[in-house]
């Protein structure tokens, strides 16, 4: 698995230093070792309280959970919060609104940091190529709030865009608040605010090809156009079809603060996805059992989009996420 | 400067042109609405009105809109409390994260496979929204500034990056210091803390950025508008117009325009993070992306 790679390799021990420490007694490594164990324990707390016992609490999905009464009083009912939620239409519209924001990201933004990339990787003056770097990363950084309202400072009601246009007697358009244009709007806010941050990854494969399978395609007459696709994207492609598998495992997760903090503005019809949808049900509605199947629904679909899109590139004679 | 190797001959000008107006263009898209913000929150009145609304660069400054800013009792408030919770926050999970890799990255010692699965496991899975609220609520932690810092102290990623470069550290410095008669405790402070310094610099700058951008937490977790802490409150007074909320009704006194009152709003919002960028990149490519690959 991805995990497993990303191990170090380093310095592994001579085969004797290994057997002499195992066989020291469990307890005297124990009396050695309790320093480290006690570094350890914080962050294992913390994963097991916030991480693992959640995973567990999913369990009452299958409840019917009353706070009051905690995970020992509540009733189980089995797949009944599953078949309430199957038979709710707000359910259905915000899995067609998630997939449907999924595919406009995965067809209008996922090419755009590989452009970029490609584009950057041919800027010959550093000095240029690292201002430009600095500049398209920023917008990562900022949070969704800053985000969204830079957008509304800009193509708002009364933002520059229509102040410009009033000015100018034009009439003014509506971007912020045309829920028919909403996911557009989305993407667009998402490509500006992550396409350069994106880029790094893909630089970083780009780099990592052989300079010589240039110096050898143009003396064969390949012009700039024939390397990029002969050479450059060959070599992009294992990166691509990772991130390609990564993105798919989290075709469920679109912009869950970018949607809540904009949703409002037209509506939950065309806004609603599914984890703002499990967060309207749950903490503001309290139907926890709906809510979290709804979520625990959402945590297995992604997990089998992951591995069947990871089987699909094995199919296709890629490696994927984690080798066979 | 130019890197471009001899064989790729010259390249042809039309090309070269189109190439730059793009990056221009790419560039000027991210600047311009940052300049905007910044330039209309310092912009006075009159030359705001003349302009009808914004200004892209102001004739004369003014800090009425950030003076009324800090005279406003939640906003200054929410600037404190955004602070805090950031120092306190990072400090608490830079110091989990440093001990959690310095204690899982030794091959050989106790339990050491089994524990670094359990946090490698958390990268697979991502527990779901409600059950992490229900948690929360259990240890007591809703409407209190931990649900903010502990849920999410320790992620498994910056774990994995900061081990990475402790095991890179030479043996002989650990051999060196076990042979002076070091403790664990004392090796991380003498030997693994001053070796680490840029990694552990990127990552508590990475979680910083994180808590102080934080804004699903304190919704999700604080009830009382008291506590909010600046994003959120940004988000009343910039995506809800209610900046009018914050206006004085002083005699003679004439408030800044809201557009330019919003707009230092997001200014300062954005302040921290273009304070410490410069040091974000200046490590990120070489620090994060080597420490990502080498794992």
């Amino acid at each position: 698995m991805a995990v497993n790679q990303t191990l170090p390799r380093v310095n592994p021990p001579p085969e004797n230093k290994l057997s002499a420490q195992r066989k020291m007694p469990f307890l005297s490594r124990l009396w050695r070792d309790s320093p480290l164990l006690v570094m350890v324990a914080p962050a294992v707390i913390i994963l097991l309280l916030f991480t693992y016992i959640p995973l567990l609490g999913s369990v009452i999905a299958f409840m019917d959970y009353v706070p009051f009464l905690g995970f020992t009083g509540s009733e189980w009912v089995g797949w009944a919060n599953f078949s309430s939620l199957f038979s709710d239409t707000a359910f259905w519209n915000a899995l067609w609104n998630t997939a449907q924001i999924t595919f406009l990201q995965i067809v209008l933004f996922f090419p755009v940091p590989i452009v970029l990339a490609v584009l950057l990787n041919t800027v010959a003056m550093p000095l240029a190529k690292r201002f430009v770097q600095s500049v398209i990363y920023l917008p990562h950084f900022l949070s969704w709030v800053i985000i969204v309202a830079l957008f509304q400072q800009i193509l708002g009601g009364n933002g520059v865009l229509n102040r410009f246009l009033i000015t100018h007697g034009l009439t003014p358009l509506e971007i912020m608040s045309n829920p028919d244009t909403f996911k557009l709007l989305l993407t667009t806010q998402a490509i500006w605010k992550d396409a350069g941050w994106g880029t790094i990854i893909f630089l970083a494969a780009i780099a990592a090809i052989n300079p010589g399978l240039y110096e050898a395609a143009t003396i064969d007459g390949a012009g700039a156009w024939q390397r990029f696709w002969h050479v450059t994207l060959p070599g992009m492609r294992p990166i691509i079809v990772l991130m390609l598998i990564l993105r798919l495992g989290d075709a469920l997760t679109v912009g869950f603060e970018q949607i809540l903090l904009q949703r409002d503005a037209v509506g939950p019809g065309a806004a609603e996805v599914l984890d703002t949808f499990t967060y309207f049900n749950g903490v503001v509605d309290g139907s926890w059992g709906t809510a979290t199947a709804a979520g625990l629904l959402k945590g297995v679909v992604s997990l089998l989009l992951v591995l069947a899109a990871n089987k699909l590139a094995h199919r296709l004679g890629e490696e994927g996420v984690y080798r066979r | 400067m130019n890197s471009r190797p001899v064989w790729l001959g010259k390249p042809k000008p039309i090309a070269v042109a189109l190439k730059a107006l793009a990056l221009v263009l790419i560039c000027a898209v991210v600047i311009f609405p940052f300049l905007v913000v910044i330039s209309t929150s310092l912009a006075t009145k009159q030359q705001i009105d003349a302009n009808g609304g914004y200004v892209i660069w102001p004739t004369e400054i003014s800090f009425e809109a950030y003076k009324q800013i800090f005279n406003g009792t939640q906003v200054s408030r929410s600037i404190v409390i955004s602070v805090g919770v950031t120092a306190v926050g990072t400090a608490f999970s830079l110091a989990c994260t440093v001990l959690a890799a310095y204690g899982l990255s030794r091959r050989q010692s106790l339990f050491q496979r089994g524990l670094l699965s359990f946090v490698l496991f958390t990268l697979l899975f991502a527990p779901g929204m409600i059950p992490v609220y229900l948690m929360v609520k259990q240890l007591g932690m809703l409407n209190t500034y931990w649900s903010l810092i502990i849920p999410t102290a320790v992620s498994a990623f910056n774990i994995v990056i900061v081990r990475g470069f402790i095991q890179a550290i030479p043996h002989e410095l650990f051999d060196a210091a076990r042979m002076d008669g070091a403790g664990e405790w004392r090796i991380l402070r003498s030997v693994v803390l001053p070796n680490s310094k840029a990694v552990v610099a990127v990552v508590g700058l990475f979680i910083a950025v994180g808590y102080w951008n934080n804004y699903f937490g304190p919704l999700l977790y604080l009830n009382d508008t008291e506590m909010w802490p600046l994003q959120l409150v940004m988000r009343t007074f910039v995506l809800e117009n209610n900046v009018t909320s914050n206006a004085q009704a002083i005699p003679g006194y004439v408030a800044p325009p809201a557009q330019s009152v919003q707009m230092a709003l997001v200014a300062i919002a954005t302040l921290p993070i273009l304070c410490v960028y410069p040091f974000l990149t200046k490590h990120m490519s070489k620090g994060m992306l080597t420490g990502a690959i080498k794992g």
